[in-house]
Protein backbone atom coordinates (compact mmCIF):
# COMPACT_ATOMS: atom_id res chain seq x y z
CA UNK A 1 0.00 0.00 0.00
CA UNK A 2 1.30 3.31 -1.26
CA UNK A 3 -0.76 6.36 -0.41
CA UNK A 4 0.48 9.63 -1.77
CA UNK A 5 1.18 10.52 1.69
CA UNK A 6 3.78 7.93 2.45
CA UNK A 7 5.68 8.56 -0.57
CA UNK A 8 5.98 12.11 0.24
CA UNK A 9 7.05 11.17 3.63
CA UNK A 10 9.97 9.01 1.99
CA UNK A 11 11.10 11.59 -0.16
CA UNK A 12 10.80 13.78 2.72
CA UNK A 13 14.74 15.53 3.33
CA UNK A 14 15.63 14.52 6.78
CA UNK A 15 15.80 17.57 9.49
CA UNK A 16 19.51 18.86 10.38
CA UNK A 17 19.67 17.61 13.69
CA UNK A 18 20.90 20.11 16.55
CA UNK A 19 24.52 20.06 16.91
CA UNK A 20 25.46 21.37 20.72
CA UNK A 21 28.05 21.58 23.38
CA UNK A 22 26.67 19.30 26.15
CA UNK A 23 26.39 20.56 29.46
CA UNK A 24 29.41 19.47 31.54
CA UNK A 25 28.88 18.24 34.90
CA UNK A 26 31.71 18.10 36.92
CA UNK A 27 30.14 17.40 40.41
CA UNK A 28 29.21 13.43 38.88
CA UNK A 29 32.96 12.89 38.33
CA UNK A 30 34.29 14.72 41.96
CA UNK A 31 31.49 12.49 43.46
CA UNK A 32 32.28 9.04 41.35
CA UNK A 33 35.58 9.68 42.25
CA UNK A 34 35.11 9.87 46.11
CA UNK A 35 32.89 6.87 46.22
CA UNK A 36 35.50 4.84 44.18
CA UNK A 37 38.84 6.41 46.64
CA UNK A 38 36.26 5.27 49.37
CA UNK A 39 35.34 1.24 47.80
CA UNK A 40 39.00 0.53 47.04
CA UNK A 41 39.80 1.69 50.92
CA UNK A 42 36.69 -0.72 51.72
CA UNK A 43 38.12 -3.74 49.25
CA UNK A 44 41.80 -2.84 50.96
CA UNK A 45 40.87 -3.94 54.33
CA UNK A 46 38.93 -6.68 53.62
CA UNK A 47 42.09 -8.02 51.86
CA UNK A 48 44.67 -6.77 53.86
CA UNK A 49 42.99 -7.52 57.64
CA UNK A 50 43.53 -10.58 58.84
CA UNK A 51 40.86 -10.67 61.19
CA UNK A 52 38.61 -11.23 58.54
CA UNK A 53 40.55 -14.55 58.12
CA UNK A 54 39.12 -15.39 54.25
CA UNK A 55 40.80 -18.47 54.77
CA UNK A 56 38.44 -19.90 58.20
CA UNK A 57 35.52 -18.33 55.65
CA UNK A 58 36.32 -20.57 52.84
CA UNK A 59 36.93 -23.79 55.11
CA UNK A 60 33.13 -23.38 56.61
CA UNK A 61 31.34 -21.67 53.09
CA UNK A 62 30.75 -25.38 51.77
CA UNK A 63 30.94 -27.32 55.21
CA UNK A 64 28.52 -29.94 55.73
CA UNK A 65 27.23 -28.02 58.77
CA UNK A 66 26.43 -24.72 57.21
CA UNK A 67 24.95 -26.44 53.99
CA UNK A 68 22.48 -28.62 56.04
CA UNK A 69 22.00 -25.43 58.32
CA UNK A 70 21.21 -23.58 54.72
CA UNK A 71 18.42 -26.30 54.01
CA UNK A 72 16.43 -25.99 57.13
CA UNK A 73 16.34 -22.11 56.42
CA UNK A 74 15.54 -23.10 52.65
CA UNK A 75 12.58 -25.16 53.83
CA UNK A 76 11.45 -23.33 57.14
CA UNK A 77 11.28 -19.94 54.58
CA UNK A 78 9.46 -21.61 51.88
CA UNK A 79 6.89 -23.65 54.14
CA UNK A 80 6.28 -20.32 56.38
CA UNK A 81 5.78 -18.20 52.81
CA UNK A 82 3.22 -21.10 51.58
CA UNK A 83 1.07 -21.00 54.74
CA UNK A 84 1.51 -17.23 55.08
CA UNK A 85 0.36 -16.96 51.74
CA UNK A 86 -2.53 -19.16 51.39
CA UNK A 87 -3.52 -18.02 54.97
CA UNK A 88 -3.38 -14.51 53.73
CA UNK A 89 -4.97 -14.81 51.31
CA UNK A 90 -7.75 -16.53 53.25
CA UNK A 91 -7.82 -13.71 55.74
CA UNK A 92 -7.98 -11.01 53.33
CA UNK A 93 -10.94 -12.10 52.15
CA UNK A 94 -12.91 -12.56 55.07
CA UNK A 95 -11.78 -9.16 55.96
CA UNK A 96 -13.76 -8.35 52.90
CA UNK A 97 -16.35 -10.29 53.82
CA UNK A 98 -20.23 -8.64 53.97
CA UNK A 99 -20.71 -10.80 57.09
CA UNK A 100 -19.43 -9.10 60.50
CA UNK A 101 -18.57 -11.38 62.50
CA UNK A 102 -16.04 -13.05 59.49
CA UNK A 103 -14.47 -9.42 59.30
CA UNK A 104 -14.04 -8.86 62.99
CA UNK A 105 -12.27 -11.90 62.99
CA UNK A 106 -10.18 -10.95 60.36
CA UNK A 107 -9.18 -7.84 61.93
CA UNK A 108 -8.59 -9.70 65.25
CA UNK A 109 -6.58 -11.99 63.53
CA UNK A 110 -3.83 -9.45 62.11
CA UNK A 111 -4.52 -7.39 64.69
CA UNK A 112 -3.18 -10.16 67.66
CA UNK A 113 -0.01 -11.56 64.82
CA UNK A 114 1.19 -8.56 64.21
CA UNK A 115 1.15 -6.85 67.46
CA UNK A 116 2.85 -9.71 69.16
CA UNK A 117 6.91 -10.24 68.46
CA UNK A 118 7.14 -13.25 65.92
CA UNK A 119 9.74 -14.64 67.90
CA UNK A 120 7.34 -15.03 70.96
CA UNK A 121 5.35 -17.04 68.44
CA UNK A 122 7.61 -18.79 67.28
CA UNK A 123 8.62 -20.15 70.85
CA UNK A 124 5.08 -20.41 71.70
CA UNK A 125 4.38 -22.57 68.66
CA UNK A 126 7.19 -24.70 69.38
CA UNK A 127 6.81 -25.44 72.93
CA UNK A 128 2.86 -25.28 72.81
CA UNK A 129 3.01 -28.82 74.67
CA UNK A 130 3.65 -26.97 77.43
CA UNK A 131 0.44 -25.76 77.73
CA UNK A 132 -1.42 -28.33 76.00
CA UNK A 133 -0.22 -31.79 75.89
CA UNK A 134 -2.53 -33.33 74.22
CA UNK A 135 -4.55 -32.28 71.23
CA UNK A 136 -7.94 -33.79 70.41
CA UNK A 137 -11.05 -34.09 67.50
CA UNK A 138 -14.13 -34.21 68.56
CA UNK A 139 -17.36 -32.30 69.00
CA UNK A 140 -16.91 -28.49 70.30
CA UNK A 141 -17.19 -28.34 74.21
CA UNK A 142 -18.32 -32.44 74.06
CA UNK A 143 -16.93 -35.84 73.45
CA UNK A 144 -13.62 -36.78 72.27
CA UNK A 145 -12.84 -38.86 69.76
CA UNK A 146 -9.15 -38.51 68.75
CA UNK A 147 -6.38 -37.58 71.17
CA UNK A 148 -2.74 -36.77 69.87
CA UNK A 149 0.30 -35.98 71.85
CA UNK A 150 1.07 -32.36 71.16
CA UNK A 151 5.38 -33.41 71.36
CA UNK A 152 4.77 -35.34 68.88
CA UNK A 153 1.88 -33.73 66.32
CA UNK A 154 3.97 -30.28 66.31
CA UNK A 155 7.98 -30.76 66.67
CA UNK A 156 10.16 -27.98 66.92
CA UNK A 157 10.43 -27.59 63.40
CA UNK A 158 7.14 -27.62 62.48
CA UNK A 159 6.12 -25.06 65.65
CA UNK A 160 8.79 -22.36 64.29
CA UNK A 161 7.16 -22.96 60.13
CA UNK A 162 3.83 -22.24 62.52
CA UNK A 163 5.14 -19.37 64.38
CA UNK A 164 6.68 -17.85 60.95
CA UNK A 165 4.07 -19.15 58.67
CA UNK A 166 0.65 -17.72 61.32
CA UNK A 167 2.78 -14.22 61.71
CA UNK A 168 3.32 -14.01 57.82
CA UNK A 169 0.08 -14.45 56.75
CA UNK A 170 -1.21 -11.38 58.98
CA UNK A 171 1.35 -9.35 56.54
CA UNK A 172 0.47 -11.03 53.82
CA UNK A 173 -3.23 -10.28 54.58
CA UNK A 174 -2.91 -6.44 54.76
CA UNK A 175 -0.77 -6.92 51.09
CA UNK A 176 -3.65 -9.27 49.46
CA UNK A 177 -6.27 -6.76 51.08
CA UNK A 178 -4.57 -3.40 49.21
CA UNK A 179 -4.36 -5.62 45.74
CA UNK A 180 -7.64 -6.24 46.03
CA UNK A 181 -8.78 -2.87 46.55
CA UNK A 182 -6.56 -1.70 43.65
CA UNK A 183 -8.64 -3.61 41.45
CA UNK A 184 -11.34 -1.43 39.90
CA UNK A 185 -14.62 -1.98 40.93
CA UNK A 186 -15.90 -1.91 37.42
CA UNK A 187 -14.51 -5.12 37.10
CA UNK A 188 -16.31 -6.51 39.30
CA UNK A 189 -19.43 -5.19 37.76
CA UNK A 190 -18.69 -6.12 34.56
CA UNK A 191 -18.02 -9.90 35.72
CA UNK A 192 -21.50 -9.69 37.73
CA UNK A 193 -23.31 -8.75 34.74
CA UNK A 194 -22.06 -11.84 32.86
CA UNK A 195 -23.70 -13.64 35.32
CA UNK A 196 -20.17 -14.63 37.74
CA UNK A 197 -20.45 -15.99 41.00
CA UNK A 198 -18.83 -14.21 43.76
CA UNK A 199 -16.28 -16.53 43.87
CA UNK A 200 -15.22 -17.11 40.45
CA UNK A 201 -15.14 -13.26 39.98
CA UNK A 202 -12.54 -13.28 42.77
CA UNK A 203 -10.43 -16.01 41.16
CA UNK A 204 -10.89 -15.43 37.61
CA UNK A 205 -10.93 -11.59 37.90
CA UNK A 206 -9.94 -10.00 40.47
CA UNK A 207 -7.59 -11.68 42.28
CA UNK A 208 -5.07 -12.14 38.71
CA UNK A 209 -5.50 -8.19 38.18
CA UNK A 210 -4.29 -7.68 42.20
CA UNK A 211 -1.17 -10.37 41.83
CA UNK A 212 0.53 -6.99 39.97
CA UNK A 213 0.25 -4.96 43.29
CA UNK A 214 0.71 -8.03 45.48
CA UNK A 215 3.76 -9.37 44.23
CA UNK A 216 6.01 -6.81 45.00
CA UNK A 217 5.90 -6.37 48.34
CA UNK A 218 5.48 -10.33 48.74
CA UNK A 219 9.04 -11.00 47.47
CA UNK A 220 9.83 -8.08 49.84
CA UNK A 221 8.20 -9.89 52.43
CA UNK A 222 10.05 -13.54 51.04
CA UNK A 223 13.65 -12.05 51.74
CA UNK A 224 12.55 -10.66 55.14
CA UNK A 225 11.32 -14.04 56.07
CA UNK A 226 14.46 -15.83 55.01
CA UNK A 227 16.57 -13.37 57.36
CA UNK A 228 13.81 -13.69 59.84
CA UNK A 229 14.20 -17.61 60.33
CA UNK A 230 17.67 -17.21 62.14
CA UNK A 231 15.43 -16.09 64.73
CA UNK A 232 14.76 -19.77 65.13
CA UNK A 233 18.07 -20.03 66.40
CA UNK A 234 16.68 -19.53 69.61
CA UNK A 235 14.66 -22.90 69.39
CA UNK A 236 18.06 -24.78 67.90
CA UNK A 237 16.01 -25.85 65.07
CA UNK A 238 19.21 -26.14 63.07
CA UNK A 239 18.49 -23.38 60.02
CA UNK A 240 21.64 -21.63 59.11
CA UNK A 241 22.37 -19.09 61.37
CA UNK A 242 22.22 -21.92 64.49
CA UNK A 243 24.86 -24.21 62.56
CA UNK A 244 26.78 -21.01 62.22
CA UNK A 245 26.32 -20.14 66.04
CA UNK A 246 27.31 -23.52 66.87
CA UNK A 247 29.91 -23.67 64.95
CA UNK A 248 31.94 -20.62 66.28
CA UNK A 249 30.91 -21.04 70.10
CA UNK A 250 33.30 -23.96 69.37
CA UNK A 251 36.10 -22.45 67.31
CA UNK A 252 35.69 -18.96 68.71
CA UNK A 253 35.98 -17.43 65.05
CA UNK A 254 33.04 -15.00 65.34
CA UNK A 255 34.08 -12.98 61.83
CA UNK A 256 34.64 -15.73 59.40
CA UNK A 257 31.52 -17.42 60.29
CA UNK A 258 28.75 -14.52 60.82
CA UNK A 259 30.46 -13.92 57.20
CA UNK A 260 30.09 -17.34 55.87
CA UNK A 261 26.45 -16.75 56.98
CA UNK A 262 26.10 -13.25 55.44
CA UNK A 263 27.31 -14.76 52.02
CA UNK A 264 24.56 -17.61 51.91
CA UNK A 265 21.60 -14.83 52.69
CA UNK A 266 23.10 -12.44 50.29
CA UNK A 267 23.23 -15.74 47.60
CA UNK A 268 19.74 -16.75 48.85
CA UNK A 269 18.17 -13.13 48.62
CA UNK A 270 19.85 -12.70 44.61
CA UNK A 271 18.18 -15.74 43.56
CA UNK A 272 14.57 -14.50 45.22
CA UNK A 273 15.12 -11.70 43.16
CA UNK A 274 15.38 -13.10 40.02
CA UNK A 275 12.57 -15.50 40.42
CA UNK A 276 10.59 -12.09 41.86
CA UNK A 277 11.43 -10.30 38.52
CA UNK A 278 9.71 -13.47 36.13
CA UNK A 279 7.15 -13.76 38.24
CA UNK A 280 5.95 -10.46 37.99
CA UNK A 281 6.78 -10.31 34.31
CA UNK A 282 4.20 -13.77 34.12
CA UNK A 283 1.21 -11.39 35.72
CA UNK A 284 1.81 -8.42 33.80
CA UNK A 285 0.31 -9.79 30.92
CA UNK A 286 -2.16 -6.78 29.07
CA UNK A 287 -0.81 -4.21 31.30
CA UNK A 288 0.78 -1.10 30.72
CA UNK A 289 4.63 -1.63 30.74
CA UNK A 290 4.95 0.36 33.74
CA UNK A 291 8.53 0.75 34.70
CA UNK A 292 11.19 0.42 32.44
CA UNK A 293 14.36 0.17 34.64
CA UNK A 294 16.91 -2.53 33.83
CA UNK A 295 16.88 -6.39 35.00
CA UNK A 296 15.77 -6.57 38.27
CA UNK A 297 14.85 -2.92 38.81
CA UNK A 298 18.86 -2.17 38.70
CA UNK A 299 20.07 0.69 36.59
CA UNK A 300 18.94 3.68 35.31
CA UNK A 301 14.80 3.95 34.76
CA UNK A 302 14.56 5.05 31.36
CA UNK A 303 12.86 8.14 31.43
CA UNK A 304 9.20 7.98 30.02
CA UNK A 305 8.89 11.68 29.43
CA UNK A 306 11.32 11.91 26.34
CA UNK B 1 -52.26 -17.46 31.92
CA UNK B 2 -54.15 -17.37 29.20
CA UNK B 3 -54.10 -14.10 27.88
CA UNK B 4 -53.00 -13.43 24.47
CA UNK B 5 -51.05 -10.41 25.11
CA UNK B 6 -47.06 -10.70 25.14
CA UNK B 7 -45.05 -10.66 28.25
CA UNK B 8 -42.84 -7.31 28.77
CA UNK B 9 -39.14 -7.90 28.23
CA UNK B 10 -38.71 -5.09 30.73
CA UNK B 11 -41.24 -4.01 33.03
CA UNK B 12 -41.06 -1.67 36.41
CA UNK B 13 -43.91 -0.55 38.74
CA UNK B 14 -42.87 2.09 40.97
CA UNK B 15 -39.45 1.66 40.72
CA UNK B 16 -37.57 3.98 43.74
CA UNK B 17 -33.66 3.73 44.64
CA UNK B 18 -31.69 5.62 47.68
CA UNK B 19 -28.75 5.69 48.29
CA UNK B 20 -28.55 6.73 51.91
CA UNK B 21 -31.41 9.21 52.39
CA UNK B 22 -30.74 10.54 48.53
CA UNK B 23 -33.76 9.88 46.70
CA UNK B 24 -32.21 8.58 43.30
CA UNK B 25 -35.55 7.16 41.69
CA UNK B 26 -39.13 8.40 42.77
CA UNK B 27 -41.45 6.18 41.17
CA UNK B 28 -40.65 4.56 37.50
CA UNK B 29 -43.22 3.05 35.62
CA UNK B 30 -42.02 2.09 32.12
CA UNK B 31 -42.57 -0.85 29.78
CA UNK B 32 -40.26 -2.47 27.35
CA UNK B 33 -41.41 -4.47 24.59
CA UNK B 34 -39.32 -7.81 23.12
CA UNK B 35 -37.91 -6.50 20.15
CA UNK B 36 -38.39 -2.84 21.27
CA UNK B 37 -35.36 -0.31 20.94
CA UNK B 38 -35.79 1.90 24.31
CA UNK B 39 -33.39 4.87 24.63
CA UNK B 40 -33.57 6.78 28.06
CA UNK B 41 -32.20 10.49 27.86
CA UNK B 42 -31.80 13.22 30.54
CA UNK B 43 -29.47 15.74 32.42
CA UNK B 44 -26.42 14.04 34.43
CA UNK B 45 -27.84 12.90 37.99
CA UNK B 46 -31.34 12.35 36.61
CA UNK B 47 -31.16 8.63 37.54
CA UNK B 48 -31.59 6.94 34.09
CA UNK B 49 -28.29 4.71 34.80
CA UNK B 50 -29.39 3.78 37.47
CA UNK B 51 -32.51 2.43 36.61
CA UNK B 52 -30.61 1.16 33.94
CA UNK B 53 -28.53 -1.15 36.68
CA UNK B 54 -31.57 -1.79 38.84
CA UNK B 55 -32.91 -3.72 35.78
CA UNK B 56 -29.56 -6.74 36.18
CA UNK B 57 -29.88 -6.20 40.01
CA UNK B 58 -26.54 -4.19 40.13
CA UNK B 59 -28.49 -2.05 42.50
CA UNK B 60 -31.44 -3.09 44.57
CA UNK B 61 -34.75 -1.34 44.37
CA UNK B 62 -35.74 0.34 47.63
CA UNK B 63 -39.03 0.06 46.68
CA UNK B 64 -41.60 -0.80 43.82
CA UNK B 65 -41.06 -4.11 41.20
CA UNK B 66 -39.42 -5.14 38.62
CA UNK B 67 -39.83 -7.92 36.43
CA UNK B 68 -37.55 -9.27 33.17
CA UNK B 69 -38.93 -11.36 30.45
CA UNK B 70 -42.41 -11.98 33.78
CA UNK B 71 -39.71 -12.75 36.43
CA UNK B 72 -39.74 -10.83 39.15
CA UNK B 73 -35.73 -9.04 39.45
CA UNK B 74 -34.16 -10.53 42.78
CA UNK B 75 -36.88 -11.65 44.36
CA UNK B 76 -39.17 -14.74 44.61
CA UNK B 77 -42.82 -14.21 45.52
CA UNK B 78 -44.50 -16.91 47.56
CA UNK B 79 -48.08 -16.32 48.35
CA UNK B 80 -48.06 -12.60 49.28
CA UNK B 81 -44.45 -12.21 50.93
CA UNK B 82 -41.10 -11.26 48.93
CA UNK B 83 -38.22 -13.43 49.49
CA UNK B 84 -34.13 -12.64 48.76
CA UNK B 85 -32.93 -14.46 45.95
CA UNK B 86 -29.23 -15.98 46.93
CA UNK B 87 -26.49 -14.76 45.17
CA UNK B 88 -25.67 -17.43 42.99
CA UNK B 89 -29.92 -17.17 41.83
CA UNK B 90 -28.92 -13.55 41.04
CA UNK B 91 -25.72 -14.89 38.92
CA UNK B 92 -28.18 -17.17 36.77
CA UNK B 93 -30.71 -14.15 35.84
CA UNK B 94 -27.97 -11.80 35.10
CA UNK B 95 -26.78 -14.63 32.27
CA UNK B 96 -29.70 -13.11 30.27
CA UNK B 97 -29.19 -9.52 30.17
CA UNK B 98 -26.57 -8.38 28.56
CA UNK B 99 -24.74 -5.16 29.79
CA UNK B 100 -22.21 -2.42 28.23
CA UNK B 101 -20.30 -0.03 30.14
CA UNK B 102 -19.86 3.40 29.72
CA UNK B 103 -16.04 2.42 30.40
CA UNK B 104 -15.71 -0.74 28.57
CA UNK B 105 -14.63 -2.76 31.63
CA UNK B 106 -12.70 -5.35 29.55
CA UNK B 107 -10.64 -7.67 31.75
CA UNK B 108 -7.39 -6.36 31.58
CA UNK B 109 -5.42 -9.58 32.00
CA UNK B 110 -7.01 -11.32 29.21
CA UNK B 111 -6.86 -11.44 25.23
CA UNK B 112 -9.60 -9.93 23.55
CA UNK B 113 -10.65 -13.30 22.48
CA UNK B 114 -10.18 -14.25 26.09
CA UNK B 115 -12.52 -11.92 27.49
CA UNK B 116 -15.32 -13.17 24.96
CA UNK B 117 -15.09 -16.61 26.03
CA UNK B 118 -14.49 -15.98 29.85
CA UNK B 119 -18.54 -15.90 30.74
CA UNK B 120 -19.59 -18.78 28.27
CA UNK B 121 -16.74 -21.57 29.84
CA UNK B 122 -17.03 -20.32 33.44
CA UNK B 123 -20.45 -19.68 34.06
CA UNK B 124 -22.01 -22.04 31.12
CA UNK B 125 -19.59 -24.56 31.56
CA UNK B 126 -19.35 -24.18 27.34
CA UNK B 127 -16.32 -26.53 25.94
CA UNK B 128 -13.12 -24.35 24.91
CA UNK B 129 -12.59 -24.57 21.70
CA UNK B 130 -16.78 -24.28 21.22
CA UNK B 131 -16.15 -21.43 23.25
CA UNK B 132 -13.36 -19.71 20.75
CA UNK B 133 -15.12 -20.47 17.82
CA UNK B 134 -18.38 -18.49 19.12
CA UNK B 135 -16.23 -15.86 20.24
CA UNK B 136 -14.47 -15.45 16.88
CA UNK B 137 -17.48 -15.30 15.11
CA UNK B 138 -18.84 -12.28 17.09
CA UNK B 139 -15.62 -10.83 17.06
CA UNK B 140 -15.94 -10.75 13.12
CA UNK B 141 -19.67 -9.37 13.82
CA UNK B 142 -18.22 -6.89 15.57
CA UNK B 143 -15.56 -6.36 13.18
CA UNK B 144 -12.84 -6.93 15.01
CA UNK B 145 -11.73 -10.46 13.22
CA UNK B 146 -8.43 -9.17 12.93
CA UNK B 147 -7.62 -8.98 16.84
CA UNK B 148 -8.52 -11.74 18.63
CA UNK B 149 -4.47 -12.11 20.13
CA UNK B 150 -4.54 -8.42 21.24
CA UNK B 151 -4.75 -7.34 24.75
CA UNK B 152 -7.37 -4.39 25.15
CA UNK B 153 -4.70 -1.71 26.52
CA UNK B 154 -3.90 -2.12 22.64
CA UNK B 155 -7.22 -0.90 21.09
CA UNK B 156 -8.71 2.09 20.89
CA UNK B 157 -11.51 3.41 22.64
CA UNK B 158 -14.06 2.77 20.04
CA UNK B 159 -12.30 -1.41 19.29
CA UNK B 160 -12.44 -2.11 22.99
CA UNK B 161 -16.32 -1.04 23.07
CA UNK B 162 -17.04 -3.18 20.37
CA UNK B 163 -15.46 -5.91 22.32
CA UNK B 164 -17.55 -5.42 25.28
CA UNK B 165 -20.59 -5.49 23.25
CA UNK B 166 -18.63 -9.36 21.64
CA UNK B 167 -18.41 -10.42 25.51
CA UNK B 168 -22.14 -9.52 26.21
CA UNK B 169 -23.15 -11.17 22.88
CA UNK B 170 -21.59 -14.48 23.89
CA UNK B 171 -23.92 -15.09 26.65
CA UNK B 172 -26.51 -14.80 24.28
CA UNK B 173 -28.75 -12.37 26.25
CA UNK B 174 -32.35 -11.65 25.52
CA UNK B 175 -31.81 -8.18 26.52
CA UNK B 176 -29.10 -6.04 26.30
CA UNK B 177 -28.45 -2.65 28.70
CA UNK B 178 -26.12 -0.04 27.55
CA UNK B 179 -25.02 2.32 29.70
CA UNK B 180 -23.85 5.49 27.65
CA UNK B 181 -21.87 3.16 25.53
CA UNK B 182 -20.32 6.49 23.58
CA UNK B 183 -19.85 8.70 26.28
CA UNK B 184 -15.93 7.65 26.86
CA UNK B 185 -15.01 7.86 23.19
CA UNK B 186 -13.45 10.41 21.27
CA UNK B 187 -16.30 11.93 18.76
CA UNK B 188 -14.39 10.32 15.30
CA UNK B 189 -14.68 6.64 17.30
CA UNK B 190 -18.40 6.98 18.34
CA UNK B 191 -20.01 6.20 14.71
CA UNK B 192 -18.00 2.53 14.76
CA UNK B 193 -19.70 1.85 17.91
CA UNK B 194 -23.38 2.98 17.07
CA UNK B 195 -23.30 1.20 13.54
CA UNK B 196 -22.89 -2.09 15.68
CA UNK B 197 -25.51 -1.59 17.73
CA UNK B 198 -27.76 -0.37 15.07
CA UNK B 199 -26.62 -3.73 13.30
CA UNK B 200 -27.88 -5.48 16.74
CA UNK B 201 -31.47 -3.47 16.60
CA UNK B 202 -31.67 -4.43 13.08
CA UNK B 203 -31.35 -8.14 14.57
CA UNK B 204 -34.39 -7.80 16.62
CA UNK B 205 -32.26 -8.01 20.06
CA UNK B 206 -34.16 -5.86 22.58
CA UNK B 207 -32.45 -3.15 23.83
CA UNK B 208 -32.60 -0.29 26.43
CA UNK B 209 -29.89 2.00 25.67
CA UNK B 210 -29.20 5.50 27.99
CA UNK B 211 -26.94 7.64 25.46
CA UNK B 212 -26.99 11.31 24.67
CA UNK B 213 -26.82 10.27 20.80
CA UNK B 214 -29.76 12.17 19.60
CA UNK B 215 -29.36 10.74 16.40
CA UNK B 216 -29.21 7.01 17.35
CA UNK B 217 -32.26 7.76 19.64
CA UNK B 218 -34.43 9.50 16.77
CA UNK B 219 -33.30 6.86 13.99
CA UNK B 220 -32.88 3.62 15.89
CA UNK B 221 -35.09 4.21 18.68
CA UNK B 222 -38.37 2.73 18.89
CA UNK B 223 -39.56 4.64 22.44
CA UNK B 224 -37.45 7.64 23.90
CA UNK B 225 -37.67 8.19 27.45
CA UNK B 226 -36.88 11.89 29.06
CA UNK B 227 -35.70 11.40 32.87
CA UNK B 228 -35.21 13.97 34.95
CA UNK B 229 -34.75 14.20 38.68
CA UNK B 230 -35.94 10.58 39.28
CA UNK B 231 -38.72 10.46 37.17
CA UNK B 232 -40.03 9.62 34.05
CA UNK B 233 -40.74 13.11 32.29
CA UNK B 234 -41.81 11.95 29.01
CA UNK B 235 -42.08 9.03 26.87
CA UNK B 236 -43.12 8.46 23.34
CA UNK B 237 -41.85 8.10 19.76
CA UNK B 238 -38.19 9.44 19.41
CA UNK B 239 -39.42 11.83 16.32
CA UNK B 240 -42.65 13.18 18.60
CA UNK B 241 -40.51 13.65 21.89
CA UNK B 242 -37.57 15.25 19.78
CA UNK B 243 -39.39 17.10 17.38
CA UNK B 244 -42.43 18.45 19.73
CA UNK B 245 -41.60 17.96 23.34
CA UNK B 246 -44.31 19.15 26.05
CA UNK B 247 -43.01 19.78 29.33
CA UNK B 248 -40.78 22.59 29.84
CA UNK B 249 -38.05 20.42 30.89
CA UNK B 250 -37.57 18.07 27.93
CA UNK B 251 -37.54 21.53 25.80
CA UNK B 252 -34.31 23.10 28.07
CA UNK B 253 -32.59 19.84 28.04
CA UNK B 254 -33.37 19.22 24.18
CA UNK B 255 -32.25 22.91 23.57
CA UNK B 256 -29.03 22.39 25.32
CA UNK B 257 -28.27 18.65 23.85
CA UNK B 258 -29.66 19.48 19.82
CA UNK B 259 -27.44 22.39 18.91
Amino acid sequence: MTSPETDERKNRIPPEQIVAVPVRHPGRWVAAAALLVLAAMLVNSLVTNPAWSWDVVWQFLFSDRVLKGLWVTIELTLLAMVIGVVLGIVVAVMRLSRNPIVSTIAWLYAWFFRGTPVLVQVIFWSYIAVLYPTLSLGIPFGPEFVYFDSNLLIPIFAGAVLGFGLNEAAYMSEIVRAGILSVDQGQTEAAEALGMTRLKILRRIVLPQAMRVIIPPTGNETISMLKTTSLASVIAVGDLFTQVQLIYGGNLKYVPLLVVASIWYLVLTSLLSIAQYFIERRYSRGAIPARQGGFLGFGRPKSGLA
Amino acid sequence: MTEPTITPMVKSEGVHKYFGRLEVLKGIDLEVMPGEVMCVIGPSGSGKSTFLRCINHLEKLTAGKLWVDGELVGYRQKGDKLHELRDNEVAAKRREIGMVFQRFNLFPHMTVCENVMEAPIQVKGVAKAKARERALALLERVGLADKPKAYPRELSGGQQQRVAIARALAMDPKLMLFDEPTSALDPELVGEVLAVMRQLAEDGMTMVVVTHEMGFAKEVGDSLVFMDGGVVVEQGSPRDVISNPQHERTKAFLGKVLT
